[in-house]
């Protein structure tokens, strides 16, 4: 169904989950490392493993880490909670229980302000949020033996045990409506000011590739705001902001479509696949699971101080709304650059870019302009593009300096991503150098002034916009290696004219 | 000193011995190995025996005596390891065919403690399977026999620790208590066996029946030995979160200072009357009289919700071990079944599961799973842990009026093997007396009270206190040792059949 036609039919409602996976030392109950990329099964003990007779011990860290997520979201903090068992059996979950919170959560009702772009200028959102608790992540299973990497028709499975027990923290929406066709950008918008959220208290790196952030997509449609819920589905594997958004917008059509052919929306768990952008029906539950969720014996309850709750709150990071309202008036973006930049979930990028000596107009240029189209191309997020801000930084002082022109920098971008080296390696191994020797290029003017002696008049008589087709007569002669506005100044001074 | 002298010393005696040198640490260990065997097949008390590394801490042990090192108070005694508690490399089933095969690659913190201490592990002994059970009948490698008459049950679940010490195979042992299962045993046998409060002693490594209820514990033929391994074995451990922070009761001194003089006894009337053999009775009676002789202050107590303890405790106790017992699923340990390429993982475990658990651990995991289901979960494990509250108010209650409280341990003395087996109530109802210290966390200990005059077979008096007053139980239980055996003139257990 085209989303047109969707959002003129059906109200959404977006109900979101996200799992951080903390950037603690050691795993949530136990003191094993956390590493992410070690050997598989390396960075286990008899807890982790699950096996017999081993008991769990909350990790102070997590706690406090949980706190500070649930604080910077304006979490109401528990005076007193505690874990649950999850129970399900399953050859990744070393127990068959997962050890995380129920009915008790850590952190609840608090909001996250976000700013979603709009032609006609950012328009704001309050996500309202329903909880924040603790678990623990599961281990990792690899089917192989197969095409597709999925269960069916594998011909042995393997399990890692060294994401088992790593520190979990699962931030849940109430369900968020009026949102109308903004929808798909809410969701993105919501997921990277999460993102940012959690990068500014420095409590994960938060990489959604390497799923250190993982978000399911529950939503429904409705035929109006005033109607009950519809039928929602869960979308899991959802990997990177921009799957973030695609996936509502294929949700969307999905679910419009089996309701305006008076089909039913089935209640069920999703996959979404990034290289089809598409979601399939996952593991099909017959009935709804009953996780049988009950107190775990082998924890004591967590009781955080109001004092530690204080502190912590006291203690807090500059917050990324903050930290944006400041860095807006540093560079002096418009509220649209502001929002264009932080929908992209470009500022931090752009931030570094600035650090490393550009000036934020150009670098704002950069990301949102040509790094996104190419990201765009290659169907991955700008951010994830094998670019350093210090290279985008040092491209944009050769084009300052002269040493490039627009075109080249460009050329030297692609360079980069194809993993020919830094800025210089690229210039010097594609032999891009600009002519700088004044010689040669007032010989140049000099030549197209003579073969246009009335266009010169004009720019002599004030037509400074004729001072084009001499320029362009230029840059022509020299193979387009010439720094277009160093010609116009040499132009301008060789007619006597102030540059 | 002969081999036979050697093993009817108490361990107090014992660790004399080798510490002045009137017989090695290996001496006396082989004095116990040629014990077992010589009678285990008849009692079948061990599961296993490590004779290597029992020869081997022994001689340990002679070689710091030799080198002038100081000696722990039970350095190079032997004991009996109950088979729930993991000892790394050697095998731990607990009573399971599911665990076959298993050796656990790490110490219980109960077992690293032992070894600290130079006690010498001489193997493991049998138990009812995951400890469910009143009679060590359900165990998967066949009964333990009560030395007083092998055609009884030597209580359960830990009746291969006790009838270790009963047959002289030890002077020492290990046992666990969910709801009776050191001290119904010890009752049965005429030994002595401690539940400390719950969080005394470490549960890491102990292969968990019920969290919320497991407790390790010394089981010993005298009260004073059963202190000295109180004091080695328990204390805080950062390894288990439910293990208490502070210093260890004096139990040791306790049981050196027989003295009731002056304590409030409170005798439960919930815990007597109907439902107790006339000689249990009789014997319990008689203790108590000579309670009130030795200068206590005895009255009558009433703990009204005690009745409804045992319909709680099968519901608790299910309910935690539905899900302690899911991590057996023949992944990672253990027996598999159904692993021939013909079968899914689910269907893998659920073969293995079959094949692997008796008939009383799939009874109570279809209990519990049923009682933790959506719909059900408040009226059966809410409610049970409403009664858990009500239980341990009725303690707080009484022991503002005593300090300690007392009943007969087991409602009758030891029963023949098979009479209850078919009749799973029956022997719940063993445990009818000992559950509510399990409940309310609250220790416990069982001690001889002499012979039932109707079957000659012994009868345990139970002493109960409050948490962390464990070292009541000892005072108490060591002034009423003291004149039951001036009125005996032998210890109890030397009118047992000679094996």
């Amino acid at each position: 169904m085209p989303y047109d036609e969707v959002v003129r039919t059906f109200d959404p409602v977006l109900g979101l989950e996200v799992h951080v996976e903390l950037g603690t030392a050691t795993k949530m109950f136990c003191g094993c490392p956390t590493e992410f990329g070690a050997e598989p099964n390396t960075q286990t003990c008899p807890t982790c493993l699950g096996l017999p007779g081993s008991l769990p011990v909350v990790n102070a860290i997590a706690v406090e880490s949980a706190i500070r997520i649930g604080l910077a979201l304006n979490c109401e903090i528990a005076t007193w909670c505690r874990f649950a068992r999850k129970n399900y059996f399953y050859p990744d979950m070393p127990k068959n229980y997962q050890v995380s919170q129920y009915d008790e959560p850590i952190a609840f009702n608090g909001y996250l302000d976000i700013e979603v772009p709009t032609p006609e200028g950012p328009r704001s959102f309050r996500i309202e949020i329903e909880r924040a608790h603790m678990e623990e992540d599961t281990g990792k299973t690899s089917h192989l033996g197969s095409d597709t990497g999925r269960i069916l028709g594998a011909d042995y499975s393997l399990v890692d045990y060294n994401r088992a027990g790593i520190p979990l923290i699962e931030v849940v929406t109430k369900p968020i409506e009026g949102m109308g066709e903004l929808a798909p950008e809410v969701a993105k918008a919501y997921v990277a000011e999460l993102r940012a959220l959690v990068q500014a208290l420095g409590v994960s790196d938060a990489h959604m590739h390497q799923g250190s952030l993982r978000c399911d997509v529950n939503l429904s449609l409705r035929p109006t705001p005033d109607s009950p819920l519809g039928t929602r589905s869960e979308t899991k594997n959802v990997n990177s902001l921009r799957s973030v958004e695609r996936a509502v917008r294929y949700e969307m059509q999905r679910h419009g479509a089996r309701l305006a052919a008076g089909q039913k929306v089935v209640q069920e768990t999703r996959h979404w696949s990034e290289a089809l952008g598409n979601t399939s029906s996952g593991r099909s539950k017959e009935q709804a699971e009953d996780y049988r969720y009950f107190p775990e014996p082998d924890l004591v309850p967590v009781a955080p101080s109001r004092e530690w709750v204080a502190e912590l709150a006291a203690t807090l990071p500059e917050l990324p709304s903050v930290h944006r309202r400041r860095l807006q008036t540093d560079w002096g973006f418009t509220d649209l650059e502001m929002s264009a930049a932080v929908n992209a979930g470009l500022l931090g990028q752009i931030e570094a870019t600035v650090a490393d000596g550009a000036d934020s107009a150009a670098a704002r240029n950069w990301w949102l302009g040509e790094l996104s189209r190419l990201a765009n191309e290659r169907g991955v997020d700008a951010g994830e593009l094998p670019i350093f801000p210090g290279d985008v930084a040092r491209v944009i002082a050769l084009v300052d300096s002269g040493a490039l022109t627009d075109k080249l920098a460009r050329q030297v971008v692609e360079g980069i991503l194809a993993g020919e080296g830094s800025p210089d390696e690229v210039v010097a191994a594609r032999g891009f150098k600009v002519v700088s020797d004044d010689g040669p290029l007032l010989a140049a003017i000099d030549a197209a002034i003579a073969a246009n002696p009335d266009v010169a008049q004009k720019i002599i008589d004030g037509k400074l916009a004729a001072a084009g087709a001499i320029i362009g007569a230029v840059m022509k002669a020299t193979g387009g290696q010439a720094d277009a506005a160093k010609v116009r100044t040499l132009l301008l001074t060789k007619l006597g004219l102030t540059p | 000193m002969t081999s036979t002298e050697l093993t009817r010393r108490t361990a107090a005696e014992l660790a004399g011995v080798v510490a002045s040198g009137e017989a090695s640490a290996v001496e006396v260990t082989q004095a116990h190995l040629d014990r077992i065997a010589a009678v285990d097949a008849g009692v079948h008390a061990f599961l296993h025996l490590d004779t290597e590394g029992a020869l081997a801490s022994a001689a340990a042990v002679d070689a710091a005596r030799s080198a002038g090192e100081s000696l722990g108070p039970l350095a190079g005694v032997p004991l009996a390891l109950k088979d729930v508690l993991t000892m790394k490399g050697i095998p731990t089933t607990c009573g399971s065919r599911i665990l076959q095969g298993w050796r656990p690659a790490y110490d219980a913190t109960v077992t690293a403690r032992l070894k600290a201490a130079g006690v010498v592990i001489l193997g493991k002994t049998n138990m009812d399977e995951f400890a469910m059970g009143s009679s060590t009948e359900h165990s998967a490698y066949g009964p333990t026999h009560n030395p007083w008459d092998l055609d009884r049950i030597p209580g359960g679940s830990g009746g291969g620790s006790a009838a270790a010490l009963a047959a002289f195979e030890a002077p020492l042992a290990i046992g666990t208590d969910t709801g009776g299962s050191i001290r119904q045993p010890a009752a049965v046998t005429g030994t002595v066996g401690v539940k400390p409060t719950y969080g005394g002693v470490s549960r890491y490594g102990l292969v968990a029946l019920a969290s919320s209820l497991d407790q390790a514990g010394p089981c010993a033929r005298t009260v004073l030995d059963a202190a000295l391994l109180h004091a080695v074995i328990a204390g805080h451990d950062p390894l288990d979160s439910t293990s208490i922070d502070a210093p260890v009761p004096d139990v040791v001194s306790a049981a050196l200072h027989a003295d009731v003089r002056g304590m409030r006894v409170g005798v439960v009337r919930e815990l007597t009357g109907e439902g107790y053999q006339a000689g249990v009775q009789q014997r319990f009676d008689e203790a108590v009289a000579l309670l009130t002789e030795l200068g206590a202050d005895v009255v009558e107590v009433s703990c009204p919700h005690f009745p409804y303890a045992l319909a709680a405790y099968y519901l608790i106790l299910p309910s935690e071990a539905s899900s302690n017992l899911a991590k057996f699923d023949g992944m990672r340990f253990g027996l598999r079944s159904g692993d021939d390429g013909q079968h899914s993982v689910e269907e893998v475990m659920g073969l293995t599961r079959a094949e692997g658990f008796g008939d009383e651990v799939i009874r109570r995991i279809m209990l519990g799973t049923y009682a933790l289901s959506a719909g059900y979960y408040d009226a059966y494990y809410g409610s049970a842990q409403k009664v858990r509250t009500l239980i341990t108010r009725d303690f707080a209650a009484a022991f503002e009026q005593v300090d300690v409280l007392v009943s007969p341990t087991a409602p009758t003395t030891a029963f023949k093997l098979g009479e209850k087996l078919d009749d799973p109530l029956a022997m719940y109802l063993n445990d009818i007396a000992t559950i509510p210290a399990n409940l309310a966390g609250t220790p416990g200990m069982s001690l001889p009270v002499g012979l039932a005059p109707e079957d000659g077979l012994p009868v345990g008096l139970q002493i109960m206190a409050p948490v962390m007053a464990d070292d009541r139980l000892y005072r108490v239980g060591a002034a009423l040792e003291t004149a039951l055996l001036s009125r005996w003139g032998t210890p109890i257990l030397e009118g047992a059949p000679v094996l």
